[in-house]
């Protein structure tokens, strides 16, 4: 561990440089080796080690998240496609790399929360790559405070405090992403600012910016809440470069041209690269199949694929197909119709044609089938050569199983009135015409006589008569429908729905003439092979297009939080309680130093805005260089916390505590810089420079004091009594679990 | 015009040449905007009375317009000024009010209709005025101000929507005005405290007061004031030739001009508002009772019923939380898989006779003659839905909405039903033996089977319970206002009525009231499932129009949509002024030497086009996270800012035409790049213009139509 080569007064005691060799000596002597190390670095990384790393297996059971992360290890581990709308994919794959070194073979059901591991499975591999990561942000701390321009025992405070909280401690101990979140995100403020101090000679240090831009990927792969860090970075980053071009002294192009490409261009590349990771590693089918479009199914193996492999590619009149609805809302279906007509009149008086239902059926059946049908001809078989279907044909489609005709007319659909009625038509009831061809319209066509192409294409079906739309309506229909989709054709063209679009999903040619035999036909499967491709960036925008917009039912947590709540730390969260005894584990700050950091917030402003007046008004407290240094300050650690807290304020989805964790690390960064600017420059009198000192040793010390009464509640162990628990109770609000004996 | 003058006056020069040449520039100045003036009224005032029909909103804010003329009260979610200069200007032109607006398309006949056209016609006329004022004071550049002019006077757009009875030429007039006295405040920094300086500042908090007044939207211009007030405060603290005392006077001057003043007459509309609409109407039931009995024809209105609840009696309970709604029952069972397939109970805001219950003892003696008993705290009672004959009901089943309360159900016929029935009636701040005194006792109905609370969730059933309030019962027993209950109307023929001279609500506790309803229903306009929705970014684009009358072959259609030469120009100018500024402000802070007449254009477009560009963002960015249903023409204000930026660009673009060519060219350059644009703007409008003035025959995408050929986007519906 190289160290720093400054040295200052207050910290030359404990630091030692290994050798001291004169200048004279060094020339009589052909290889010579200085380092310096720095102890209290080595000192704080060590601790931080002991404290997350220490009995990392217990407890041997399922601890709060992990439950909702093991499932995707496994999957990994499986090499099934699935996909979450938490956040991309390489938080994930870290901790399916930990699965993966230990051995783990996914074969692990993740139902509940402290359910127990059982002896195959590496409890400590999968939990190692988090710890280590929250270790290590220590030292980053320690770090980042020196390259902020503060002295080594600010550093060692900021250090302290992060090694002491206890919520960190426990949020790094098991199989969560947070700790991975924060360490990646300090990683990149330190090379940002270990590149912006380290002097312009050198090209060695676009290296530091270069590992900034790979920490920044990587912290808004792991979570997109890095998102709000790495736009704060970009704005620091974007100022120092603005005071560049206005430096006259240097040429510029060059400088800003490598910081574009390291701080923009290769975080993008980067986190794209993730996201091949991940869609090489996971190529077979799975339970989130659904969601994804017929093209991107066929990809994977199994599945969809299997079905699909070897279909005839374009769709001719004689074609047997089933027509699969763009919209995967509410769910994924095919266009379906049964032996069963609609009612004469609905519940509210309405009446209906009495024509056979077609629907919206979200399970393969053989009722989903229909053949495409030229009106110009009774052939229901593909002739030879196969005659392709083009953009603006007019078709019939014909059930295959009933023989109705897909038909549509000026009657009311059944669940939305406002549009008409979508039915399977026979000619036995003279009453009402026919109405049942169809114009096929590709919305997706590069071309205006291209073929209708089986997964490919996405269709809209134009009924002819009346110009109206077939869609899915999404409303499910009464008992009456078998609670089956609504289909309808809405005569409202408005623009671009995906519940107006249709598939062809599974395809293949007609050759009974007879209705038995093709009855037989449409019972057998599909067959044949060929390989069909689509390309990594379609995958790509299609899986990251999805991943943001599916939305999972919100659903309200016992233990979830409201934002303003995480200041005052109101609410706790209870992440594993021993199966038979009193031990448990509880995401539970330490008090005093989310009290230290919350009074640094305050302090800050306060301060920050009494500069700011005083020297708008023409009195410079502080030289030029020491205001550069509090600004700096209160740019990473204020404006950091600022940008990972706000958003908060504004989203409505479930949030907990634990979300609160990186803005807090930004506020243990500010305590002991604050406290050092005060020392040196607000106090002049020695013996309020001693108070303060005084001070800061009570308070470290009451730190450490309510990291040990908590720890037993952050590692698990002890198991405490009911009394002792009580006693740990600090506020009402806490929520802690006793087991009664 | 009469602080323009006077600032001209001013700077009258000695010279005397140059005071000709200021006065050959007023004179010109003074013919432009004679102009100007002349062709805004008269594309606005142009066929003020086609179609005879109502159009679009107007079937509410004509309706609203009415109400206030007819005295009666009504509830809408935005503030009340818009619809009283509406209803004044009505009454003014001799409008009776007696239209009933019920839906578009019905024929306004003899009523008189155009004075309330005519007035926000006349409003939105100001508005390309006001733009070419702004501008000229901010680019200090005749050609800049006509630029932005035209494409107003011009905009197909702008003409519609100031064409018809509706609150957005209100509510731009008064934005436009803000910001026109914010600049013209501006340009009087060097002279504070003078009779000018206070009249734009007055001004200036007049206008804030109008815009806040007509809709909420007016919050955003009230923010691009505060900013550009925030700067100004700045500039003067680092101005150190003031003192401190100096900087307080200018601070207390903008807490008074620009808050206090403003303050008190949004204050002061709503108590006119609150004093003119005396009379009952459609409104009430979104109000507490405290507020109804205000109202003049309102049962409650000097109401007199029994003093105190009584067994037998027939009454109507209402929850005490703002907007709370009634307790409610109907004709319909909770759907499969939301609890028990009993039927529904809600809380619903309006006034109905699904909203009645009887008071019933636990057993089911109920005919006595003679007095009837009265109910007292702790009492066990059971509530029967009058229409449905079934009992208020709970039971171990989750609510439809809060998961972790339990579902609350009507059960059991003529009431007869089972020991899930019952409730014990708990007076807020009584003891055991107190009577439920009617409209004032605060109530609470505990359960006596399961021991929760009856309570109203605020959240909106689904369209299986016909978008009303969820009803629940509560096992937490906090005492909220979601809890409490009043018993409203009070029937028992068998008591003496005593007149209820009660309650008669402060004017604060009415107007913090009216907001939280306002504010309520703002958000509880929730886009609909079958409706296409517009979305933020298809605005600039002009992606989608409004249908404002007509919608096939043989109707007289209207059709809310910009010039899209313009709209695509104004977004296309946007980029452009983007770069510019990035190339002028790399090329200060890299210390080019430009020159002044550079150095000038720079600071025009950082200063004046940095404010219009910030209002244009505070105008539009805010629109993409409210979750409310939105419409095309919320972005109207914005597009304003967006011209007026338009209008600075292009100007400076070509007056810039030196640095490709040498100067007579440059000047001919320029010239013909000002002909180009005008030839442009007049032309489209000539394309467009049927969209403003009515349309009728074949849509645009059949051949024969007058708009053939000019679908130039599918979305568009003409």
């Amino acid at each position: 561990m190289a160290g720093d080569v400054e040295t200052r007064g207050c910290v030359s005691g404990i630091r030692v440089a290994e050798s001291r060799i004169s200048r004279l000596e060094m020339l009589q002597r052909p290889l010579v080796v200085t380092a310096q190390v720095d102890l209290v670095l080595v000192l704080v990384s060590v601790l931080a080690l002991w404290t997350r790393l220490s009995h990392l297996s217990y407890p041997n059971a399922v601890v709060f998240d992990e439950v909702y992360y093991g499932q995707f290890v496994s999957l990994y581990m499986k090499r099934v496609f699935f996909i979450d709308d938490s956040g991309p994919p390489l938080g994930h794959m870290i901790l399916a790399l930990g699965a993966y070194l230990g051995g783990f073979d996914g074969n692990f059901v993740w139902n509940r929360i402290g359910a127990e591991y059982p002896s195959s499975v590496s409890v400590w591999s999968l939990r190692l790559l988090p710890a280590l990561c929250g270790a290590l942000c220590v030292p980053l701390v320690y770090l980042l405070t020196l390259e902020l321009r503060f002295s080594h025992l600010s550093a060692l405070g900021a250090a302290l405090l992060l090694l002491l909280e206890n919520s960190l401690i426990v949020q790094s101990r098991f199989m969560l992403l947070e700790s991975v979140l924060i360490f990646f995100v300090l990683l990149a403020f330190f090379s940002y600012l270990r590149f912006h101090n380290t002097p312009d000679s050198s090209w060695f240090r676009y290296s530091w910016l270069l590992l900034c831009g790979a920490s920044c990927a990587a912290a808004v792969g792991v979570k997109y809440m890095g998102v709000f860090s790495y736009l704060l970075l970009l704005g620091v980053a974007s100022l120092h470069t603005w005071n560049l071009i206005g430096d006259q002294t240097v040429s510029v192009c060059v400088q800003c041209v490598c910081r574009f490409v390291c701080l923009l261009v290769v975080p993008v590349l980067l986190y794209v690269f993730w996201f091949y990771i991940h869609l090489s590693l996971l190529n077979r089918s799975g339970p989130h199949d659904q969601l994804m479009s017929s093209a991107f199914q066929a990809s994977l193996q199994g599945g969809l694929s299997r079905i699909t492999q070897g279909q005839p590619l374009e769709v001719a009149y004689g074609s047997q197909v089933t027509l699969r609805s763009s919209a995967s809302q509410p769910i994924p279906c095919w266009l379906h119709s049964h032996k069963a007509n609609y009612p004469i009149r609905y519940e509210n008086g309405r009446g209906s044609s009495h024509q056979q239902q077609v629907t919206c059926y979200p399970f393969k059946d053989v009722n989903n089938w229909w053949i495409v049908k030229d009106p110009g001809s009774q052939e229901l078989v593909v002739g030879s050569p196969p005659r392709p279907v083009r953009h603006g044909d007019v078709i019939q489609l014909v059930h295959g199983m009933t023989s109705r005709f897909l038909n549509s007319h000026d009657v009311a659909a059944p669940m939305s009135p406002h549009a008409q009625e979508v039915s399977g038509y026979i000619n036995f009831n003279v009453s009402m015409a026919a109405q049942n061809l169809w114009r096929v319209d590709i919305s997706n066509r590069e071309a205006e006589s291209e073929v209708w192409k089986t997964i490919l294409s996405e269709v809209r079906l134009v009924h002819v008569n009346t110009s109206a739309v077939l869609k899915l309506s999404g409303v499910s229909l009464p008992d009456w429908g078998f609670r089956q989709l609504e289909v309808v054709a809405e005569k409202l063209f408005k623009g671009h729905s995906s519940s107006l679009g249709w598939t062809v999903e599974e395809h293949r040619y007609g050759i009974s003439q007879e209705q038995k035999e093709r009855e037989a036909e449409l019972h057998s499967p599909t067959h044949i092979d060929v390989d069909r491709k689509i390309s990594f960036w379609a995958k790509f925008l299609e899986l990251q297009w999805k991943m943001l917009t599916v939305k999972q039912e919100d659903s309200e947590h016992k233990y979830s939080s409201s934002p303003l709540e995480w200041i005052t730390m109101e609410t706790n969260i209870a992440y594993w309680l021993h199966s038979s005894t009193n031990a448990q584990i509880h995401l539970i700050g330490n008090p005093v130093s989310w009290g230290v950091a919350n009074l640094s917030l305050l302090a800050y402003q306060l301060l920050a805005a009494v500069y700011l007046l005083r020297r708008r008004r023409g009195f410079k407290d502080l030289p030029d260089g020491v205001w550069c240094q509090f600004v700096r300050l209160g740019c990473v650690c204020v404006g950091g916390w600022v940008v990972n807290f706000v958003p908060f304020l504004l989203m409505e989805k479930t949030l907990f505590l634990y979300h609160y964790l990186p803005a807090l690390c930004y506020l243990y960064l500010l305590s002991p810089a604050l406290l050092e600017h005060a020392h040196t420059h607000l106090l002049s009198n020695v013996t309020h420079r001693r108070a303060l000192c005084v001070c800061v040793a009570a308070m470290l010390s009451s730190v450490f004091l309510s990291y040990r009464t908590f720890c037993p509640l952050t590692y698990g162990s002890p198991e405490l009594s009911a009394n002792q628990l009580q006693g740990l109770r600090w506020r009402d609000t806490w929520d802690i679990l006793y087991r009664r004996r | 015009m009469l602080s323009w003058t006077r600032a001209a006056t001013y700077r009258a020069p000695a010279s005397v040449a140059n005071a000709i040449e200021k006065g050959r520039r007023f004179a010109s100045h003074r013919v432009l905007l004679m102009l100007v003036v002349g062709l805004s009224f008269s594309t606005r005032l142009y066929k003020i009375t086609e179609p005879p029909h109502v159009c679009w909103d107007e079937t509410h804010f004509g309706k609203m317009g009415s109400y206030y003329i007819n005295r009666t009260f009504f509830f809408d979610v935005h503030p009340p000024l818009g619809k009283m200069l509406i209803g004044l200007a009505g009454y003014i032109t001799g409008y009776d009010g007696t239209f009933p607006f019920i839906k578009p398309g019905d024929k306004y006949e003899h009523h008189n209709y155009w004075g309330m056209r005519g007035f926000c016609a006349v409003l939105g006329s100001f508005l390309p005025i006001f733009a070419y004022l702004i501008v000229l004071e901010l680019s200090q550049s005749h050609t800049a101000a006509l630029i932005t002019a035209s494409l107003l006077i011009f905009d197909t757009g702008c003409i519609s929507i100031s064409q018809y009875i509706l609150l957005d030429p209100i509510l731009m007039f008064f934005i436009m005005a803000a910001v026109l006295s914010m600049v013209k405040f501006n340009q009087q920094r060097h002279r504070p405290f003078t009779a000018p300086w206070w009249l734009w500042l007055v001004l200036i908090g007049v206008n804030l007061a109008g815009a806040l007044g007509v809709k909420f939207v007016g919050l955003f211009v009230i923010v691009l004031v505060g900013l550009n007030t925030v700067w100004d405060l700045w500039r003067l603290l680092g101005d150190l030739s003031l003192s401190l005392v100096d900087i307080a006077k200018h601070f207390l001057a903008r807490v008074v001009g620009l808050i206090l003043l403003p303050l008190f007459i949004y204050v002061t509309i709503f108590a006119i508002h609150f004093v003119v609409l005396n009379k009952s109407g459609p409104g009430d039931g979104f109000f507490s009772s405290a507020f109804q009995s205000r109202l003049i024809g309102n049962n409650l209105h000097n109401a007199s019923m029994p003093e105190y609840l009584a067994y037998g009696s027939t009454i109507t309970v209402k929850n005490l939380r703002i907007a709370g709604g009634y307790l409610h029952s109907h004709w319909h069972l909770y759907p499969e898989g939301v609890g028990a397939r009993q039927q529904q109970v809600t809380a619903y805001l309006h006034k109905d006779y699904n909203n009645l219950w009887l008071v019933h003892r636990q057993d089911n003696n109920t005919s006595q003659s003679g007095t009837p008993d009265l109910v007292r705290h702790g009492d066990i009672i059971r509530l029967e839905h009058k229409e449905t004959t079934r009992n208020l009901h709970s039971h171990l089943h989750e609510a439809p909405l809060t998961k972790k309360h339990f579902q609350v159900t009507g059960y059991g016929t003529n009431g007869t039903g089972d020991t899930n029935d019952l409730w014990q009636v708990e007076v807020c701040g009584g003891r055991k033996g107190d009577l439920v005194k009617v409209l004032r006792s605060k109530v609470r109905f505990l359960h006596r089977a399961t021991g929760c609370v009856l309570y109203s969730s605020g959240k909106t059933l689904p369209k299986w319970g016909w978008e009303q309030v969820e009803v629940t019962c509560s096992p937490y027993l906090k005492e909220t206002p979601s809890s409490q209950w009043n018993i409203e109307d009070h029937i028992n023929p068998r008591l003496p009525n005593i007149s209820l001279s009660v309650l008669k609500p402060h004017f604060l506790e009415i107007l913090l009231e009216s907001h939280i309803i306002m504010i309520r229903g703002n958000s509880g306009l929730k886009p609909k499932d079958n409706e296409m929705n517009s979305k933020p970014w298809h605005w600039p684009i002009n992606y989608q129009g409004l249908r404002f009358s007509g919608v096939n072959e043989t109707e007289y259609r209207v059709y809310l949509l910009g010039n899209p030469v313009i709209w695509w120009m104004n977004l296309a100018t946007l980029g452009l002024y983007l770069i510019m500024v990035a190339v002028a402000s790399v090329a200060l802070q890299r210390g080019f030497s430009l020159g002044p007449k550079r150095m000038e254009h720079a600071c025009v477009l950082m200063r004046g086009g940095g404010l219009l560009l910030l209002g244009w963002l505070l105008h539009y960015v805010p629109f993409y996270t409210m979750g409310r249903v939105l419409y095309y023409h919320h972005y109207f204000p914005a597009m304003l800012f967006n011209t007026m930026l338009t209008g600075i660009t292009l100007d400076i673009l070509l007056k810039s035409a030196d640095l490709l060519l040498r100067p007579p060219y440059s000047d001919w350059l320029q010239r013909v790049g000002q002909m180009a644009f005008l030839f442009t703007v007049l032309y489209s409008f000539y394309l467009f213009h049927p969209l403003s003035y009515g349309m009728t025959g074949p849509l645009a995408h059949e051949p024969g139509s007058a708009m053939a050929g000019l679908k130039w986007m599918d979305s568009w519906e003409f």
